[in-house]
């Protein structure tokens, strides 16, 4: 399994990334907050860790940490559009439930 | 389910904790507001993809009211309840304004600010500037999902204390919390990040559609000075199209128009003056009412002839603002444009020749002031790492106050970004203690000594109560213009007693570093220097208390006991001249045990003597 982003969200990391100026890729996480139990985490990679696993997307590198993957193995990354309000998407298939808001999920 | 944005390295928030903060540009003509998101700074657009929002307010009949495009369009057809350019009115009164007769609005003369009569009731300029955010909030709330935390609001450099309160006003009304205020050419050149810039003096050249103001900063230590400012409150990006007009006119030769045409000839001529900022001539073609057809070409070089003189009009003030700041032009160390007409290659070929350096221009001049409120507004809000934080406006040293000993307890620390409201409990020192000095002193050095006094009174009518019984709050409260006010107010009581110092007032930026390379060097020392001052402190605190004690209830004790106690007393009151603060700790902890048995007998005795003489239904209350 993997990690992977739509060709939307590729789009969007590259020209954070580029605006930003710095940074070698994007890391996914996930951590126990939340009014559901988990809830995702969404950074910019400065420095990769020794114990981090490294994906590639659509020339996005995705970095993970081992214990944030079983979470999300499998996760498509999507950039959307919801009215004025714009940002990332998590399509994950191990979620079972999800609060009310989508910020946090249980599997 | 809620969308996400990138956070910086370990920057992520716990659900719902991500802080919405929002940058608005609150303008004479326009108005926007801007966010960071994914570390980038954008600016919201509404639903038809508008990112300004016209900054008039339309008051209709039915009792609704309009902002925006919609009121504009309103402004020829209702002019006494169309309101424009309310910003020029803030915390203005009627004498302030001038050239009221112009304006078509019945203004009535209040005290502190004018107001204006209109349909929907007497309107203050405050009431207008608050529907126009009001729906700015509404617009970022639906952008970002969710309610905003705060707003960083731009104001010209040249606002005084009226006008920026006055603005304040206009958010509070319109339901934001505003993080700060702040000088729009500062937010112009912090989203140029020159505040990561080399330290220098950097110049912002804003024109406006009907204003021009200058503004010359200095960058030290990632902040910004605004050293002086100049400007031409009738002069702006309309004068230009107005100056096209005019060579209409006499090229086609056309006799007095009415006013419906000249409103078409005037659009015609902004578009002719748009289009020439990246083409060489622009064709411009109008029927008029009465049948007539103009069609005239204009070029880049003939518009660069029509508005040299308005150019020239601007190049007076930075030449003023640069003399009032003391410098010369080449002492500035960048030029930063802002305003749509800045686009026009004219004005930026005349600037860079007067700088002889190229401005900075690929940012969008109308937006650019928006995103640096944004960028700023995203720090405030504490959603960027430390290391990242802004300097803009902070306390330069800690501010406290002295405590028993001549030791200096810090309330606001340094660095702290302004405004700042810090409160902290004090308490008496002595039985039936009344009044209460409260130094004021700022530094980082732990005793009073070593920093600077900033300011003593007093708080008095303290009622008489036992040592450690009145509850004294002291607040300290920095405002964004590094005001300081301190207040000291005894809870049970509520008296209460206040004083306003300047923190920075006489310390150079030498003396700050300075002060600051001490308190690092000698760290250690004074807090050995603290501990020793806080055993004698206890110490004292301990031994009049027995003292006390004694003198009163000395009969509870057999002379072998006293005894005891007396010469623990007389060890501690001897070890406390020393310097070694363990040995002071110690011998106040012997005496503490030594006197557990006298302070139990003497609970016993008071409990005794409370009860002698009361029958039991007193007691049952």
């Amino acid at each position: 399994m993997a990690i992977t982003l739509t060709e939307n969200a590729a789009n969007r990391v590259q020209k954070f990334l580029a605006n930003r100026g710095k940074g070698v890729g994007l890391r996914l996480g996930v951590k126990t907050t939340g009014c559901s139990g988990m809830a995702y985490t969404l950074e910019f990679v400065d420095e990769v860790k020794p114990e981090d696993l490294e994906f590639e997307s659509l020339g996005v590198k995705v970095i993970i940490d081992p214990k944030s993957l079983v979470y999300i193995d499998g996760t498509e990354l999507d950039f959307v559009k919801e009215g004025l309000n714009e940002g990332f998407k998590f399509n994950n298939p191990n979620v079972k439930d999800e609060c009310g808001c989508g910020e946090s999920f249980t599997i | 389910m809620a969308l996400l944005q990138i956070a910086e390295p370990g920057m992520s928030t716990a659900p719902h904790q991500h802080k919405l903060a929002v940058g608005i540009d609150l303008g004479t003509t326009n108005s926007l507001v801007a966010t960071v998101r994914s570390s980038m700074s954008t600016v919201l657009h509404d639903e038809e993809g508008h990112a300004l929002l016209p900054s008039v307010v339309h008051y209709r009949a039915d009792g609704s009211i309009e902002v925006g495009y919609a009121a504009q369009a309103q402004q020829s057809h209702d002019p006494h309840n169309t309101i424009v350019s309310a910003k020029r009115f803030m915390g203005r009164g009627l004498k302030d304004i001038g050239d009221t007769v112009q304006l078509p609005y019945q203004f009535i003369d209040t005290p502190g600010m004018v107001q204006i009569q209109t349909r929907a009731g007497i309107k203050s300029p405050v009431e207008v500037s608050a529907e126009i955010l009001k729906v700015l909030k509404q617009r970022a709330e639906h952008a970002l999902g969710g309610e905003l935390a705060g707003a960083v609001i731009t104001v010209p450099a040249y606002f005084d204390d009226a006008q920026r309160q006055a603005t304040k006003d206009a958010a509070r009304l319109a339901g934001l919390n505003v993080l700060r205020l702040l000088n729009e050419p500062t937010a112009a050149a912090v989203a140029y990040g020159l505040d990561n810039a080399a330290e220098g003096v950097y110049v912002i050249y804003d024109l406006g559609g009907g204003t021009f103001d200058v503004s010359v900063l200095r960058l030290s230590k990632g902040v910004f000075e605004v050293l002086a400012t100049n400007g031409d409150s009738a002069l702006g990006g309309d004068d230009f199209d107005r100056r096209i007009f005019c060579w209409m006119l006499e090229e086609a030769k056309l006799s007095p128009i009415s006013p419906e045409d000249t409103r078409q000839l005037l659009t015609k001529s902004r578009e002719a003056k748009e289009w020439l900022t990246d083409h060489a001539e622009a064709r411009i073609t109008s029927l008029l009412k009465n049948g007539e057809l103009v069609d005239l070409t204009l070029t880049s070089s003939k518009l660069k002839e029509l508005s040299q003189h308005l150019i020239a009009k601007t190049l007076a003030p930075i030449r003023k603002a640069l003399r009032d700041a003391g410098l010369s032009i080449d002492e500035v160390k960048g030029v930063v444009m802002v305003g749509g007409a800045t686009r026009m290659p004219q004005v930026r070929h005349a600037v860079a020749d007067f700088f002889g350096q190229d401005p900075l221009t690929n940012l969008d001049p109308d937006k650019v002031v928006a995103l640096g409120a944004a960028i700023q507004a995203n720090v405030l809000a504490g959603n960027r790492g430390e290391d990242d934080l802004l300097l803009l406006d902070v306390i330069p040293l800690s501010l406290g106050l002295e405590t028993m000993g001549g030791l200096a307890e810090r309330i606001i620390p340094r660095n702290a970004t302004l405004p700042v409201a810090r409160a902290q409990d004090f308490t008496t020192f002595k039985d039936g203690q009344t009044a209460m000095s409260i130094h004021v002193v700022q530094g980082e050095r732990e005793l009073v000594s070593d920093c600077r006094s900033l300011a003593r009174f007093e708080l008095r009518g303290i009622p008489p109560m036992a040592a450690g019984a009145a509850r004294i709050r002291v607040t300290f409260q920095v405002d964004a213009d590094g005001l300081l006010s301190v207040s000291a107010r005894e809870q049970t009581s509520g008296v209460e007693a206040h004083i306003v110092v300047k923190p920075s007032y006489g310390l150079s930026e030498d003396e700050i570093i300075n002060m600051l390379e001490t308190s690092f060097k000698s760290a250690e020392t004074d807090k050995q220097a603290r501990a020793l001052q806080e055993a004698r402190v206890e110490s004292q605190r301990l031994l009049e208390a027995i003292a006390a004690a004694l003198a009163k209830d000395g009969a509870l004790l057999s002379a072998n006991e006293k005894q005891t106690i007396n010469e623990k007393m007389q060890a501690l009151s001897e070890l406390a001249k020393t310097e070694d603060s363990h040995a002071i700790h110690d011998a106040v902890e012997a005496l503490n045990r030594a006197t557990e048995e006298f302070a139990a007998r003497r609970m016993d005795a008071s409990v005794k003597q409370a009860l002698a003489g009361q029958n039991l239904k007193t007691l049952e209350l």
